[in-house]
């Protein structure tokens, strides 16, 4: 099992373009369908934005996973922010303390095929994967 | 990186070919609604047929922009949305059910000519 990771920090707005081009041009490269890549890019734009939002800056990695004949795209979102207060409140749709739509996380957990959500003092890590089918 | 504006007549015809970024998104709705203003142009296009990601923020601009182009007495229809963006969006859970969108370029003339009539 063969596994690549790289990553984009998150710090000023552009970068919330930034890491989902990446992302976007990783999941061409793994082989994932134009539909996919675009579920894939949304996510990680809503990602990047709550970072970039509620936690100034952050990180997310991407890592490539062959588990034939599965490939797949993990995607961790990850910063040291003020966590967040209420997880089940943030996981509902409409739920926003941004004045946005409220759609990002839950959003997130229906575009992707896994999604774990781990958020404390220290600050938040969403881990998410987009599986295909070669 | 601004997004051109062209004026037709009394229409605004706008074709999106740029990655949106936020800041470029909000300035794309003051620039339309300045130049709404300006022309006294009834009607906008905004074709969507080179856009492969729709994110949340984005699709908040862009229903926000229909209700302050209505606001001030023009229409705007959106077009072309690609099948990948309109799936994407629904799976985030985001309907744009205020947001008049038509398959096309000419589509969208036509929507908007209807709607423009009937007042």
């Amino acid at each position: 099992m063969k596994e690549t990771v790289s990553s984009v920090a998150i710090k000023k707005e552009w970068d919330i373009v930034g890491a989902r081009q990446a992302g976007r041009q990783l999941s061409q490269e793994l082989g994932f369908g134009s539909v996919d890549q675009a579920r894939i890019a949304t996510a990680i734009s809503e990602l990047a934005r709550n970072i970039y939002l509620y936690a100034k800056e952050g990180e997310i990695t991407f890592e490539e996973l062959y588990d034939l004949p599965k490939v797949g795209l993990k995607i961790v979102a990850k910063d040291k922010g003020p966590g967040i207060n209420d997880l089940s409140a943030v996981m509902q749709d409409g739920y926003s303390t941004s004045g946005g739509l409220g759609a990002g996380l839950p959003g997130v957990k229906r575009l992707m095929d896994e999604f774990d959500l781990v958020s404390d003092g220290e600050g938040t890590k969403v881990t998410t994967i987009k599986w295909a089918r070669l | 990186m601004r997004v051109p504006i062209l004026k037709l007549h009394n229409y605004l015809l706008v074709s999106i070919q740029i990655e949106l970024d936020d800041q470029t998104a909000m300035q794309f709705q003051e620039d339309l609604l300045s130049k709404i203003h300006e022309t006294g142009a009834t009607g906008v296009v905004i074709d969507l047929t080179s856009v492969e990601v729709v994110d949340s923020f984005i699709a908040k601009v862009f229903g926000d922009v229909v209700s302050m182009a209505d606001l001030m007495g023009a229409k705007v229809v959106f077009t072309g949305i690609q099948p990948a963006v309109s799936m994407t969006l629904i799976e985030l859970g985001i309907y744009l059910k205020e947001v008049p969108t038509a398959l096309d370029l000419e589509q969208g003339i036509i929507k908007l000519r209807q709607e423009l009539e009937e007042k």
